[in-house]
């Protein structure tokens, strides 16, 4: 946490980017051309002639191929090289700069918010692509869903060789200090590299927070109780719903739990998952239920009554979870 | 007859957490308080509460309020839209809710951290930290992230419990597929299926089956209430409002209720028959038809349960042999529900029950229809009106 001094001195270092360029103008390495334009026309699954079929679009008004308008940032792009880029490499330029500054004080976590462009004119094969980019404005500090952190506008106007305007994209970003997913915010470097996906997290807030920090942090499974009645209670909620005592511990959980019911989940198929996956209600041995998966096991030889046994484990290269395992008898 | 509110109620207790900039804390923590704080200046319990209205900009659901607070039943929830427009609108939903005796106690809320939270004066508000979004938390992770997931767990207890099985679901996802083929506005109009159909289709969460699960479709569906004594006036066969009730029941949860001892009934739904049933002072003997509703095939047998048709546990057996079929002791779904005919979220069905009333059903029964059922979706705080001659 910064003091107060400190934070000023902070943001007048951030706010002394507004208006700032991020650097000279970047020129597209290649002149647009129908090879590339093919490429992510097939990709996108986007058949319009105009893009791709020269002899049509040799008798339309344009009177010969297009690119398609939303490439435009394309042409620009810095290419493979960029997934390279380590979070503390020099900065290639003054965005990498600022980020940089960002990052040094706890606000890792990068997030797209928005992005809109404007088309003026039509690029086409051998036009050569210039962009040019602007701080816009860098908001001050905001609480949001993810983080506290800024938002920060940019605006990058695209021209071709002759000068003429192209197309205005405004993008902003928040960078934020993760409260949420450390590892899904982490700013990946370059940004361009993808990675396998995960599974959905949940949303973090006041009175669910500690539960997953405790499977996060400490790979146990918590049980929150009243501290006036000492009744257990699972979901956690703000107040025993028994005596209305907002006072409350926890407990850990043995984990040891029958199945009370399940399902086996088989469509459809979400990224982040593997499939037949199966999904049960577990009353744990402390007399809470759990809602968690039934994993090494057969679907067929499911039963409801099953005893099963949990540990928190990493389900995928960001996500603990706690997984329950039949217990041999 | 109720003909005027004029002194009919009063406020009886007030409530408030402190005013601060950051209240660190959720603001279902400051609902609870202040809901709990407002019940206790009153000199009465959680349990004397049976009514919640709240804004539509509240980001604390009415059930998680009565889930925390300890709240176990609630008659009438209401949620009022157009943020300040809103808190005195809150006062009316009371009052109109206690001055007919719809519940005896009604407790009005707004909780909200303005400025440490989502602001106003941002204008964005980037996924607030809502109850709903919480709750998803505990389910999401683990891949159950369907509707089609949360009942499939009801079901497969509620077959363990009762000795059910699919044949019981086989005959209800039949049986309506065969209603939406005579009906011209249905998905499955023309599209009858056969038994064999359904026990070959893919499950999408064992044990639904593809038939078990309702389609997805593009619509609209309305209606028009008057008053009775204007009703006489117009062309068609007035629907009366035998019966119009709402409920949530303890541990009340949207789809994912599996905290309670027993996940295999529905409590909401056995509080909204009571209602229903007290209020027009029928019962399941006087239903000639029913509009159930049937996002999947198992909550038919669970609505069917609480409506008294059959004990609990018992609906499995009791629609087997065409029981809900054109000709059955209790003809359901005539249009072909939300299983065939397409999914208006309910609306459409009421439709359908309208025209049982009026005898204008493509599927119309042979026998007289006095009075019908419609009802609203299964394992959530939920709804039924029954309508008649
Ligand atoms: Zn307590």
């Amino acid at each position: 946490m910064m003091n107060p001094e400190e934070k000023k001195a902070f943001e007048k270092q951030i706010h002394a980017y507004i208006g700032k360029e991020f650097g000279p103008a970047l020129v597209g390495q290649d002149d647009v051309n129908q090879a590339m334009v093919r490429q992510w026309c097939e990709v996108m699954g986007d058949a319009n002639p105009a893009y791709t079929d020269t002899e049509w679009a040799a008798t339309s008004s344009r009177g010969g191929t297009i690119a398609p308008p939303s490439m435009l940032h394309i042409w620009v792009m810095q290419g493979y090289p960029m997934a390279f880029i380590k979070p503390d490499d020099p900065p290639v330029d003054r965005q990498r700069e600022l980020h940089q500054i960002f990052d040094k004080y706890g606000y890792k976590g990068v997030v797209a918010t928005n992005c809109t462009t404007e088309f003026f004119t039509e690029a086409k094969p051998g036009d050569s692509i210039q962009s040019h980019s602007t701080f816009d404005t860098i908001s001050d500090e905001k609480a949001t869903g993810i983080g506290t952190g800024y938002f920060i506008e940019t605006v990058t106007n695209f021209t071709n060789q002759d000068g003429e305007k192209l197309g205005r994209m405004v993008f902003r970003v928040l960078k934020f200090i993760p409260t949420a997913q450390p590892a899904a915010a982490e700013e990946s470097s370059g940004g361009a590299m993808s990675k396998d996906p995960t599974r959905l997290a949940p949303a973090l807030g006041h009175d669910n927070k500690w539960w997953w920090d405790a499977v996060n942090n400490d790979d146990k499974v918590l049980i929150q109780r009243c501290k006036s009645c000492e009744t257990l209670r699972h979901p956690p909620r703000p107040m025993c719903h028994k005596c209305q005592s907002l006072e409350w511990d926890s407990i850990e959980s043995t984990m040891d739990g029958t199945v009370n019911s399940f399902c086996v989940i088989c469509y459809p198929e979400i990224p982040g998952y593997s499939y037949p996956l199966v999904g049960a209600v577990i009353e744990l041995a402390e007399g809470t239920r759990l809602v968690s998966n039934v994993v090494d096991v057969d679907p067929d030889d499911m039963v409801i009554g099953m005893k099963v046994k949990g540990t928190v484990e990493q389900v995928d290269e960001v996500t603990k979870l706690p997984q329950f395992r039949p217990v041999k008898s | 007859m109720l003909t005027s509110i004029k002194d009919e109620c009063a406020i009886v207790g007030i409530g408030m957490t402190e005013i601060s900039k950051n209240s660190g804390r959720s603001e279902l923590q400051l609902a609870a308080e202040c809901v709990s704080a407002a019940i206790k200046d009153a000199g009465l319990k959680p349990h004397d509460i049976d009514g919640l209205t709240g804004f539509t900009l509240d980001h604390v659901d009415e059930i998680e309020v009565a889930r925390t607070v300890g709240i176990p039943e609630l008659k009438m929830m209401s949620r009022m839209p157009h943020g300040g427009g809103a808190p005195m609108s809150l006062v009316q939903q009371a009052v109109m809710a206690v001055s007919t005796g719809m519940c005896k106690a009604v407790v009005g809320y707004r909780a909200m951290n303005g400025r440490s939270g989502a602001r106003y004066s941002e204008g964005v508000a980037d996924g607030p930290e809502t109850t709903d979004a919480i709750s998803w938390g505990w389910y999401m992770p683990y891949g159950l992230l369907t509707p089609a997931c949360w009942v499939a767990m009801h079901t497969q207890r509620y077959m363990h419990e009762y000795g059910a099985t699919d044949e019981a679901l086989a005959e209800i996802a039949v049986a309506q597929r065969d209603f939406a083929s005579r009906n011209p506005n249905a998905l499955f109009y023309g599209r009858p299926i056969t038994m064999d159909d359904y026990y070959n289709a893919p499950y999408i969460v064992e044990p639904l089956k593809l038939y078990d699960c309702c389609i997805e479709t593009d619509g609209g569906a309305a209606f028009v209430i008057t008053s009775a004594e204007r009703a006489k006036d117009l062309p068609h066969t007035p629907a009366m409002v035998r019966s119009a009730a709402q409920g949530a029941a303890f541990d009340q949860e949207v789809m994912t209720s599996f905290y309670r001892d027993c996940i295999t009934t529905l409590p909401e739904y056995d509080l909204v028959a009571k209602q229903c049933y007290e209020q027009s002072g029928l019962g399941p003997d006087d239903l000639d038809a029913a509009i159930i509703y049937d996002a999947f095939t198992p909550i038919v047998l669970f609505q069917l349960e609480s409506f008294g048709f059959c004990k609990h546990g018992e609906g499995h057996e009791w629609v087997k042999g065409g029981t809900l079929g054109p000709d059955g002791r209790l003809p359901t779904n005539t249009h072909g529900g939300l299983l065939s005919e397409g999914y208006i979220h309910g609306i459409n069905g009421l439709a359908e029950g309208v025209r049982l009333i009026r005898g204008t059903s493509v599927n119309q029964p042979k026998k007289n229809i006095e009075n019908v059922l419609v009802t609203s979706g299964a394992s959530m705080p939920t709804s039924a009106i029954i309508i008649g001659k």
